[in-house]
């Protein structure tokens, strides 16, 4: 039994990783109807710069707080200047684009920081709190920063004015111009976001998984296991598909398919959710007069 | 009264096919302005040319200053408010938040509340259905909530493209009447794209009558009304 919470714990650690960038990747799709496949990489890529920051010398939070400012400005500056130019393009054009920003992210990656794993730092105590052994202090602060992110996610999108017209923008572009939304910047807001919340995504795995350029490489499998999982344009179904996900995999992997099959849980998933209800668990099927 | 909006040798082009071949037309402040013809003619090209929402040559000039060229969501912030062909309604959100939007470039939640409950005065039916999803509503329901989320603006121009459209006789003389209380008393000119002639000459104080792109008679609604040519075209009696 207590092998059994133990799993079911770590399990809910890992799949709010998974929660977190499933959540980025249902903010570029809010942004823009696509799902971004470099999402893990530029995650990876912000929590190196976190790595530096903190290498320099910079307290942890304060190297938290930088980074996610930084990766906001990437993501900004990445959809402006790299998909700018072809978003009115083919869907086909904007794939390739994202499965290229992958391989050179990671490339660049390798290029500056090489491919040795290192260590990252977690800003959790590492004696585990009130004196219990099931979950140690850094998958309960994991979580807890994934739930705030979730809080703010859905606040923003839900109760301010730039939320709204984000989703305007997404759904009905010509419309959103209409009534004088700058839909380009819409995306662009999208980006950063999406962006800032994966390098949150980072800096917490990055101590479980260490630090190396194919870190988030799994990771972002099971990020679009649970993205679609819970519905693909609800950030709630995202986080909880990342906990579902993340607690599946740990106790399958635990009592049933061994370690080394455990990738193929998040394939498993995916194929599943799209045969047998593509919108996910609570994304919504709309209802439509026509 | 001054003229709000004026359009001189105005072309508009969906790639290589021209669709208006250098029209001019004034819309005077606070004034209605109907704009008749048949399918093809460029009724709809042509609201979509003022709001840059296709490509244009010519000139256009809103409150004197030249807005062509300029972005969509820029001659809109300037106060032309668009009721495009189809009603453009944001389908997945509530009908409240599409009024929201109506107003997104006024500010914050607190300065939109008493518009929106203004559009609600305009329009109780929209209240009742204020948290429904917007795409479940009756067509009858959607054009009154394109109306008054292009309303949010605080318009000077309203455009609008074919208000009756596929609605019910009854439901159209409420949306007229409707639009004529805001006319008059909000002092919004409005340019009125319509198949049904005989109600936007009713409706309009003038009219210009588009033929292939080009404008073939242009006037004050009452004359148009009585000119043989066009009760044979277009009216039908």
């Amino acid at each position: 039994m207590d092998t059994f919470l133990a799993q079911f714990l770590s399990g809910l650690a890992t799949g709010g990783v998974y929660a977190s960038l499933a959540l980025a990747l249902v903010m570029i799709h809010q942004a823009t109807r696509l799902v971004n496949f470099a999402q893990g990489e530029l995650a990876m890529f912000s929590t190196y710069i976190a790595w530096s920051l903190v290498n320099a010398g910079i307290p942890y939070w304060g190297a938290f707080a930088l980074t996610l400012a930084i990766s906001f400005a990437c993501g900004i500056a990445i959809e402006r200047v790299i998909l700018r130019p072809v978003e009115r393009g083919p869907v086909l054009s904007m794939v390739v684009i994202f499965i290229g920003l992958l391989v050179i992210l990671n490339s660049v990656a390798g290029w500056i920081y090489s491919y040795t794993v290192r260590p990252f730092p977690s800003p959790f105590p590492s004696e585990p709190l009130f004196g219990q052994h099931y979950i140690s202090s850094h998958d309960l602060g994991a979580i807890a920063v994934t739930l705030a992110v979730l809080v703010l996610v859905y606040a923003f999108f839900r109760f301010t004015p730039l939320g709204l017209a984000m989703r305007a923008a997404a759904q009905n572009p010509e419309s959103a111009r209409l009534v004088g939304i700058r839909v380009g910047w819409m995306r662009a807001l999208g980006w950063g976001l999406a962006t800032a919340i994966g390098a949150s995504a980072g800096m917490m795995v990055a101590p479980i998984v260490f630090l190396d350029p194919n870190m988030m490489s799994g990771v972002l499998l099971y990020a679009f296991a649970a993205a679609l999982l819970g519905g693909i344009d609800n950030p709630f179904g995202a986080v909880f598909g990342g906990f579902f996900v993340g607690v599946l995999e740990n106790l399958l992997g635990a009592y049933l398919i061994g370690q080394e099959l455990k990738l193929t849980v998040a394939l498993v998933v995916i194929i599943a959710v799209l045969v047998v209800k593509p919108s996910g668990l609570f994304g919504r099927t709309l209802v439509r007069r026509v | 009264m001054g003229e709000l909006l004026t359009a001189r040798g105005l072309h508009a082009a969906y790639g290589a096919t021209q669709v208006l071949h250098g029209i001019d037309f004034d819309v005077a402040a606070g004034s209605v302005t109907a704009l008749l013809g048949a399918n093809g003619a460029g009724k709809t090209t042509t609201l979509r040319a003022l709001c840059g929402m296709v490509r244009t040559r010519g000139t256009l000039r809103f409150d004197g200053e030249r807005i062509d060229g300029c972005a969509t969501e820029d001659i809109v912030r300037r106060g032309i408010a668009h009721v495009p062909d189809g009603r453009g309604t944001f389908l997945d959100l509530t009908a409240e938040e599409n009024l929201r939007l109506g107003g997104y470039t006024r500010g914050g939640r607190r300065a939109l509340g008493p518009d929106i409950e203004r559009m609600y005065g305009h329009f109780p039916r929209l209240k009742e259905r204020r948290a429904q999803q917007a795409g479940t509503l009756s067509g009858g329901e959607q054009q009154m909530l394109a109306i008054a989320r292009a309303l949010m603006l605080r318009p000077r121009l309203l455009l609008l493209d074919e208000p009756s459209f596929g609605l019910a006789p009854k439901v159209v003389a409420d949306i007229f009447q409707i639009l004529a209380t805001i006319n008059r008393e909000e002092d919004v000119a409005i340019l009125l794209v319509e198949q049904n002639a005989s109600l936007a000459l009713e409706f309009a104080d003038h009219a210009f009558l588009l033929e292939t792109g080009r404008i073939a008679i242009q006037g004050e609604a009452r004359a148009l009304r009585s000119d043989a040519a066009v009760r044979r075209s277009y009216l039908g009696y």
